[in-house]
């Protein structure tokens, strides 16, 4: 038979009163959300964690991965002749673009050669699957399992079969992180593809649609228009799709126009994603003004 | 005796063994980590709230709030949220569970789940408080339904985790 324990164990016998221990933690964690939002001081601690949970993580993804082989496997023959019916006539319908692209792009490289203008460098991807989204309900990520061993670089543009998913943000050894476009303040240059109005699209959380700040209210842009990238950050090459306009509200007693847009990429439910290479060929920045007074006027005051 | 049924505040139950809880615990972060996306995402309870809640309420001397605090950074890794939040958290929810732990035992399994629901309600209430304080945009109006599913769960937790301390009865007492 088992004793019951006389004495409670020493560990705990004279520790503070829950409510202090409660306090000290709570300021504890207090500093470090202060911490981690300003200074992002603890990126390599967040780095060796993932590092040791990775193995983890990835024998837990196991069961639901054999299952949905399992599933494919089991999938009929109805649906899988449906499918490839399906992808040959969007194959055949892409055909005349895809045949003309070589002559198009030739032709463009000759005409940016006599124009002087510089040439786009041919971007080279690397295709990921879509681990799990992060169940932090304050943001918009989503998880790949290419990582660093792959090449990834942080900052890469990631894209889906529609449009623009996101940014790569942070890099594991074996995963990176992605945020979504419609992350909050999540800045993409876009310009509008009929008219060619370059604006930026702001994402604003999960809740609210992504918008278009500070265009004025008598810009040429209609709901239904495709926004794609403009490609002058240097961190989204030219031309992708992003979104499409959803509304937009001219009010004449506001200074800008009010525009919502809607994500076009498979935000939430795609499960392949291309990392695009480094679109490189940025220009370095320019050289500080040789006249010193103007700018660091201004900063001086700044800080001040 | 049916199986499936969680001990009256009377019975006595046998010690838990440390490394069941350790073991639970780690099930609760694995299960927490398991890839999700849409409406299962927005139904997911915190398994490892609810699993650190059950062993406050009924092993306050082993597991309180410094041992939920740090299994809160450990979350915070591994949904690569801010340090901090979940760690707050849970910190605030183990506070909360050594305070009711004793009145929360006396009622039944289902309106214990009711007690759970406020506690897991005012954790992540308080986590919308300082996220929201520190700039970030308002979550979903789904925010809250996990924290009811994690209450919906909590009867079937008690009794799965309380399962290897029931005593086992002599044939003769049955």
């Amino acid at each position: 038979m088992r004793h019951l324990p006389v004495e409670p164990p020493p560990f705990f016998h004279r520790g503070p009163s829950p409510l202090t221990r409660l306090a000290v933690f709570a300021l504890l964690s207090l500093a470090l959300l202060f911490t981690d939002t300003r200074y992002r001081y603890l990126e390599n601690i967040r780095r060796v964690a993932a590092i040791v949970l990775y193995p983890m993580q990835r024998i837990v993804q196991m069961p639901g991965g054999a299952l949905a082989y399992v599933g494919t496997y089991f999938s009929s023959q109805r649906t899988l002749a449906d499918d490839n019916a399906a992808l040959q006539a969007q194959l055949l319908s892409q055909a005349p673009l895809v045949q003309g692209y070589p002559a198009v792009e030739k032709e463009n490289a000759r005409l940016r050669g006599l124009m002087k203008l510089e040439t786009r460098i041919p971007v080279d991807a690397t295709a990921a699957e879509v681990l799990y989204s992060s169940r932090d309900p304050f943001t918009q990520k989503i998880f790949v399992d290419k990582g660093e061993a792959a090449g990834v670089q942080a900052g890469r543009a990631v894209i889906d079969s529609v449009g623009v998913v996101g940014q790569v943000t942070r890099v594991y050894p074996y995963m990176s992180e992605v945020t979504l476009v419609t992350d909050k303040d999540h800045a993409v240059p876009v310009k509008v593809e009929r008219s060619g109005v370059r604006t930026v699209m702001y994402g604003a959380g999960a809740a609210r649609p992504p918008e278009l700040r500070y265009l004025s209210p008598s810009v040429e842009i209609e709901p239904g228009d495709l926004l794609v990238t403009s490609g002058i950050d240097g961190t989204y090459p030219a031309g992708l799709a992003v979104a499409q306009v959803v509304s937009v509200e001219r009010e004449t007693g506001l200074s800008f126009a009010h525009v919502t847009c809607k994500a076009l990429a498979g935000i939430d439910n795609s499960a392949q994603v291309l990392i695009l290479g480094s679109t490189a060929s940025v220009p370095p920045r320019p050289d500080e003004p040789s006249d010193p007074a103007a700018p660091r006027k201004g900063r001086g005051r700044r800080k001040g | 005796m049916p199986p499936f049924v969680a001990a009256r505040p009377e019975e006595i139950l046998l010690p838990v063994r440390p490394w069941f809880i350790v073991l639970t615990l780690l099930v609760g972060l694995v299960a927490n980590t398991l890839p999700m996306s849409g409406m299962a995402l927005t139904l997911k309870p915190d398994f490892l709230a609810l699993v650190l809640l059950y062993w406050c309420i009924q092993e306050p001397r082993l597991i309180g709030v410094g041992v939920a605090w740090c299994l809160g950074l450990m979350m915070d890794v591994v949904d690569a949220t801010v340090f901090g939040q979940h760690a707050l958290a849970y910190a605030v929810l183990a506070y909360g569970a050594g305070y009711f732990r004793r009145r929360v035992l006396r009622f039944p399994l289902w309106q214990q789940a009711a007690q759970v629901a406020v506690l897991l309600l005012l954790s992540s209430g308080l986590v919308l408080v300082v996220r929201i304080a520190g700039g970030a945009p308002p979550p979903r109006w789904t925010y809250a339904v996990g924290s009811l599913t994690g209450a919906l769960l909590w009867p079937l937790v008690t009794v799965l985790l309380q399962w290897p301390q029931r005593p086992q009865r002599s044939p003769s007492e049955r």
